[in-house]
């Protein structure tokens, strides 16, 4: 796996971790605080040496033009620890100046503390003998060899400290999720946008089609009370009335399919009773949802419930079925529990990961229970607001 | 028998309105939306109405909702809605209006047969109740456990006995005699636990009421 950022690599496997980058460039990362720290004693300095009004002076001066290239300074660097390209931030100056007065203040010291600790340490240990010759040979070696047993650790936490103030200035730098949210804006878009289309296919059908099958059958039918009964064109177009007849319940079965009109119009609890009441299972519904929700959570809880329980009902064995909701603290809750024999399993087919991609659409939560053997509870938290 | 239509195809709104003609009632108006219809029977003051679910100026159901406004005003006014879909919700709605005397709810479908149709269009307007069979069936088997009991005949008994039918037409239906389909129905009261009643339209109420129950 290719690792992006100092985070990241901190998942790998010890021995691959140790032996990348990751850990020296977090040092070179750290290390190079040394220049805002530089930047800083500039400041300290001109207050300091320089007499009274002018020393301020400068003092300010520097303050004023120092975070621009500062910040020019900490947007290069952050490379060193996170190799993800920095999205564009429609106030990107105001993070940049903010970015820069968090470095100058704490972060450079805290970074050449850190380093300082956790690098020299070890290394301070490993040369025990050299640097602290009066210690006698046995103390002297088994420091070396614990300074040695040290480094990995030290590895590990520089670039832990690396990985985490790199994420810490990406933060500042960018608006955080900001191309999380557009993906799942654009995402929401394109969902809202195939609801839409739905909804037009369903009018088109039951304005169009629907109602003229309708007026053939009622046309067949008045056709057949002018013909003696048993004659061949009564026959004949006793046959066509039927096919009509059947053609007409394969498009209702077809148009529900595309979209359920109760939906639009009683809202999710008529809706769900309605589907429940259509299962060939016996399902109770206890929906205590009083006010309609916005239109994509009802058309995604609908489509939840209709989906769980056409599995149920395919899959399950089960005798008998519950749906029941409510919305707490802003988000509704509902849950499908059938009685059936379990071992429902996400990996094993398209239905119940559709069902997780349908709701992370609008930000909500699939969580399933289905041991072998039963019972089976599906549970969907989406938040309303 | 004088019947306003509301129906927003005009296809639809003018074979419907031939053919209540040719069967010898009087369409008093045909109207294409909800207003319309309000309209139309504080005008004409029919002996029913006929009317869709969905119609202007929303496309949802705003026929319906007349239909219930107009059951509110008159509940002696027979009312029969037609339905692209069947949905329990409007079903239900529809009989908790003026106790369920007089209304009946349909699948546009049945328009197609022509005879039934008009035949509940009249036992609606004689004060009946008559139920899609397809809402029927959906009942059955939602609540298939206490009606397993039912054979199957007696099922389909119940099935026609929903739709409001005498026990005359279910014996013709089912080619046996009056005192057949009497058995039948106390039969199923007897295990449904429902007292029987003379009167048409309530066993209807009766078995409807008890098949409703979360």
């Amino acid at each position: 796996m290719l690792n992006r950022t100092a985070l990241e690599a901190l998942t790998r496997r010890p021995l691959p971790f140790l032996g990348s980058a990751w850990p020296w460039r977090c040092v070179a990362y750290l290390v190079a605080s040394v220049v805002p720290g530089a930047a800083a004693g500039l400041v300290a300095a001109a207050v300091l040496l320089l007499p009274k009004p002018q020393g301020v002076l400068a003092g300010l001066a520097l303050l004023a033009v120092i975070p621009l290239p500062l910040a020019r300074f900490e947007r290069w660097r952050l490379r060193l620890v996170d190799g993800v390209p920095l999205p564009p931030a429609p106030d990107r100056r105001r993070r940049e100046l903010g970015l820069a007065v968090m470095t100058l203040l704490a972060l450079w010291w805290i970074d050449l503390v850190m380093v300082a600790a956790v690098v020299a340490g070890p290394v301070l240990l490993m040369l025990t003998p050299v640097v602290q010759p009066t210690v006698a040979a046995e103390p002297g070696v088994a420091a070396s060899v614990v300074g040695v047993l040290l480094l990995p650790v030290a590895a590990y936490t520089v670039t832990a400290w690396g990985g985490g103030r790199g994420a810490m200035a990406r933060a500042v730098l960018a608006p955080q999720r900001s191309e999380l949210s557009e993906v799942l804006r654009s995402r929401a878009r394109l969902v809202d946008a195939f609801e839409v289309e739905r909804h037009r296919i369903e009018r088109d059908l039951h304005d169009g089609a629907q109602q003229r099958l309708v007026a053939l059958s009622m046309t067949l039918g008045m056709a057949r009370l002018d013909l003696p009964e048993d004659s061949e064109v009564s026959r004949l177009i006793g046959l066509a009335h039927d096919e009509a007849k059947q053609a007409l319940a394969e498009l209702r079965e077809l148009i529900r399919g595309v979209h359920a009109p109760i939906l639009t119009d009683r809202g999710l609890v008529a809706a769900v009773r309605d589907v429940a009441g259509r299962s060939p299972v016996p399902v109770d519904v206890a929906l205590d949802v009083p006010v309609r929700l916005p239109a994509p959570v009802e058309v995604t809880a609908y489509y939840v419930v209709s989906e769980a329980l056409a599995n149920m009902a395919k899959h399950s064995g089960a005798a008998r079925a519950a749906v029941s909701g409510r919305v707490e603290r802003g988000t509704l809750v509902v849950e499908v529990r059938d009685d059936g024999r379990g071992g429902a399993d996400p990996a094993g087919g398209t239905g119940l990961t559709g069902l997780a991609d349908r709701l992370s659409v609008v930000e909500g939560r699939l969580s399933l229970s289905s041991p072998a053997g039963g019972p089976t509870l599906v549970r969907v938290e989406i938040p309303c607001a | 028998m004088r019947v306003v239509i509301a129906e927003d195809v005009v296809l639809l709104r003018e074979g419907l309105a031939g053919l209540l003609e040719r069967f010898g009632h009087t369409v008093a108006a045909a109207v294409g939306d909800a207003p319309g219809l309000l309209a139309a029977v504080a005008e004409h003051r029919p002996d029913a109405v006929v009317t869709d679910v969905r119609m202007p100026p929303g496309f949802s159901d705003e026929g319906l909702r007349a239909a219930l406004e107009l059951r509110e005003r008159d509940p002696g006014l027979a009312v029969l809605v037609l339905s692209q879909y069947v949905e329990q919700t409007y079903a239900a709605e529809l009989l908790d209006s003026g106790a369920g005397a007089g209304v009946g709810y349909l699948l546009k479908d049945r328009v197609g047969d022509v005879r039934e149709f008009v035949a509940a269009l009249d036992r609606v307007a004689a004060g009946g109740t008559v139920v899609d069979p397809e809402v029927v069936r959906q009942l059955l088997r939602r609540r298939r456990d206490p009606l397993d009991r039912l054979t199957a005949r007696e099922q389909e008994v119940l099935g026609l006995i929903a739709e409001g039918r005498t026990n005359a037409s279910i014996a013709k239906e089912l080619f046996v005699t009056e005192a057949a389909v009497a058995k039948h129905i106390a039969n199923i009261f007897a295990k449904l636990d429902l007292p029987p009643a003379a009167d048409g339209h309530r066993r209807v109420l009766a078995v409807l009421a008890y098949l409703r129950q979360g």
